[in-house]
């Protein structure tokens, strides 16, 4: 009989089974404000402690920057956000129900979070508005993008994503006759089609004019209240002109969190400065 | 309408599909309509050698799918070819019945003479023309599906996966060659008589394969087309060009390697089916990695990326082995080498990348822009 009860509760109309329940969670929770959370994250590298013991909290809407010296780990901390590499220890959640640490790269992309990656990387051979048209939200699996077909109302979104980073007049040319700021710009409005709740935006000014880096200051804070950026840096007088609020990473560990005038007033964030290289 | 979707701004294509058009019409006619002293009468057995050299034309068509749109330099694609070739070699056996030099009804002259009792069960079926059609399309299909699943999925790529490819090739051509395995081992398939009732060696049946081969070169040119087209044959191109990047914009990489290869490995099988019953023999030297080193020098040649090249290539290519291997053989495989090389350094877009110079110069030279 008991087999019999078995095969009963197997055959009910109205139960969803457990492997076939979606793991992502689609709907982001952040009811907590807090966007994403890092928690007790070490990894390294052949004996390297790469990060260490990292906490950091990322609230919804806000624009963070993330300063350091060379090796504290910033872009270390990125791929451990986007998948790329895994953590020993810790634990990294996306809102209150995405553990991240479950996805893999195009999962975590999907659930919405892009990343720029610190030398522009754009597809050279494709125009700039296919370069959108690949990059925004949309299924992607493999038969659904063999189907697809560009529905007039995707076409006006990139054009209007083109027209916040300023390529308009670049629509059709090919990515790679872009200039290198140009290049800069399409890798972020490439994130912005994606709708995305969290970008991560990986020296976005290396190797810009000072013209290209207060247009690249103002697109940014502007994508800030409806996306959360997070904006990894070298250049202090960028950083001084958006952040609000400023993480200082050393060793793989968060040294000082705050304001821009109170890090750098702060002694510990000065000493590593002028260990490393006298400025700040 | 698809039609004229898939070929506008493809100049290539449309000189391809009108060529294959004209062939198409041309040759049977030439064949068999005029007696064979007539000065335009065309010869059957350059009627099946054109046969042969589209069914490389296909092969080629689907190594550039993958190596010149997805960025996979596969150097194994002999092996998938080889599968569809035995395939259909295998129900050609069967279709031998008791005319066989033993005239056994039941096995193939090559395991009576290995003393085998009984059919292996992995012969039951190629009895049936639709079941060998299948397997022309499942055995290359499965087993590219299976490799790529595999190498795909723990990223192998660039020249490692070259390697493993051409290690696969490999180790298929050394084990057909084994009597053991029940393909003929080095001898292969050979001694077919008919193809669905028709005389294999009739002028009406060579007629027909060849308008088959021209047929599948045409509509697998036109379905690689329509791929690459579409947005998953942009997102292949992304992959190729910016794999790592792809991947953070929410594709699955792997995935799309994957399927498309997949589809690449079938039109090969394809190409090999129709291959087999036009040279009458299939055995383990199409395996072999040299095959498969070819293939890719047509495509080079032809011009990677752009589909119509590879055709181009391969016949080109083959062409001048027919003519080489007639008239200098020791010279041939020096002059593939030659040619490998100059186009290499002199052409690195192909006979393709000329023909598209030479348009954009006389576009130039009849608006009286362009320099002698």
């Amino acid at each position: 009989m008991k087999l019999l009860d078995q095969t009963r509760q197997l055959l009910r109309r109205d139960q969803v089974f457990e492997f076939l329940k979606p793991e992502i969670n689609p709907d982001l929770d952040v009811s907590h404000r807090t966007l994403l959370y890092m928690e007790g994250v070490s990894v390294s590298f052949d004996g390297f402690k790469a990060i260490n013991d990292l906490n950091l909290y990322i609230d919804a809407g806000e624009l963070r920057c993330i300063i350091g010296p060379n090796g504290a780990g910033k872009t270390t901390l990125m791929d451990i956000i986007t998948g790329r590499t895994r953590p020993d220890t810790g634990s990294v959640w996306f809102g209150q129900v995405i553990n991240l640490l479950k996805l893999s790269e195009p999962e975590i992309a999907n659930a919405g979070i892009g990343r720029k990656f610190q030398k522009p990387t754009v597809f050279e051979n494709h125009s700039v508005f296919d370069n959108l048209e690949l990059a925004m939200a949309a299924d992607k699996r493999v038969w659904p993008t063999l189907l697809a077909r560009l529905t007039a109302e995707q076409a006006d979104h990139i054009d209007q994503v083109l027209e916040t980073v300023g390529l308009l007049e670049q629509r059709q040319r090919p990515a790679r006759v872009l200039s290198h700021g140009q290049k800069q710009w399409l890798e972020i409005g490439m994130l912005l089609v994606q709708r995305p709740r969290l970008l991560l935006v990986d020296e976005p000014v290396t190797g810009m004019t000072h013209q290209e880096m207060d247009r690249t200051a103002e697109l940014l804070t502007s994508l800030a209240g409806e996306h959360t950026v997070v904006v990894v840096e070298h250049d202090m007088e960028f950083v001084r002109s958006i952040a609000r609020k400023v993480t200082v990473l050393h060793q793989g560990s968060v040294l000082a969190e705050g304001g821009m005038d109170a890090v750098q007033a702060n002694p510990r964030v000065i000493e590593v400065y002028l260990g490393e290289a006298g400025s700040c | 309408m698809i039609l004229t979707r898939l070929l506008r701004d493809d100049r290539g294509g449309q000189i391809l599909l009108g060529s294959l058009l004209i062939l198409a019409v041309l040759a049977p006619v030439l064949n068999l309509a005029l007696p064979p002293d007539h000065p335009l009468y065309l010869s059957t057995y350059t009627l099946t050698l054109l046969g042969k050299y589209l069914c490389y034309a296909l092969l080629a068509v689907a190594v550039d799918l993958v190596w010149g749109y997805l960025g996979i330099l596969s150097l194994g694609h002999g092996a998938f070819f080889a599968l569809g070739g035995y395939a259909m070699g295998m129900y050609l056996m069967r279709q031998i019945g008791e005319r066989g030099v033993y005239g056994n009804p039941e096995l193939p002259d090559f395991m009576v003479f290995l003393n085998w009792p009984e059919l292996p069960w992995y012969w039951w079926g190629f009895d049936q023309f639709g079941f060998a059609l299948l397997m022309v399309v499942l055995v290359p299909g499965l087993l590219a599906f299976v490799f790529g699943w595999f190498a795909f999925r723990s990223r192998v790529t660039g020249v490692y996966l070259s390697i493993i490819t051409q290690a696969l090739t490999y180790a298929l051509m050394l084990a057909f060659f084994r009597n053991e395995m029940g393909f003929g081992g080095n001898n292969g398939l050979t001694d077919f008589k008919d193809l669905l009732g028709f005389d294999l060696q009739a002028d009406g049946t060579r007629v027909a394969l060849f308008l088959a081969s021209a047929l599948a070169l045409a509509l697998g040119y036109l379905a690689c087309r329509a791929l690459v087209l579409s947005k998953l044959g942009r997102v292949a191109m992304a992959i190729r060009d910016a794999e790592e990047r792809t991947r953070f914009t929410g594709y699955r990489v792997d995935r799309v390697m994957l399927w498309i290869f997949t589809f690449s490995a079938v039109l090969a099988g394809i190409a090999g089916a129709l291959y087999v019953p036009q040279v009458g023999i299939i055995n383990p030297g199409e395996f072999s990695p040299l095959f498969s080193i070819e293939i890719v020098i047509w495509v080079a040649v032809g011009g990677r990326a752009t589909l119509y090249g590879a055709v181009a290539g391969a016949l080109l290519v083959n062409y001048a082995k027919t003519w080489f291997t007639g008239a200098l053989p020791e010279v041939w495989l020096y002059a593939l080498g030659a040619l490998f090389v100059l186009v290499t350094l002199f052409l690195p877009q192909g006979i393709a990348g000329l023909g598209r110079g030479l348009g954009s110069w006389g576009g130039r030279w009849r608006r009286g822009e362009a320099r002698p």
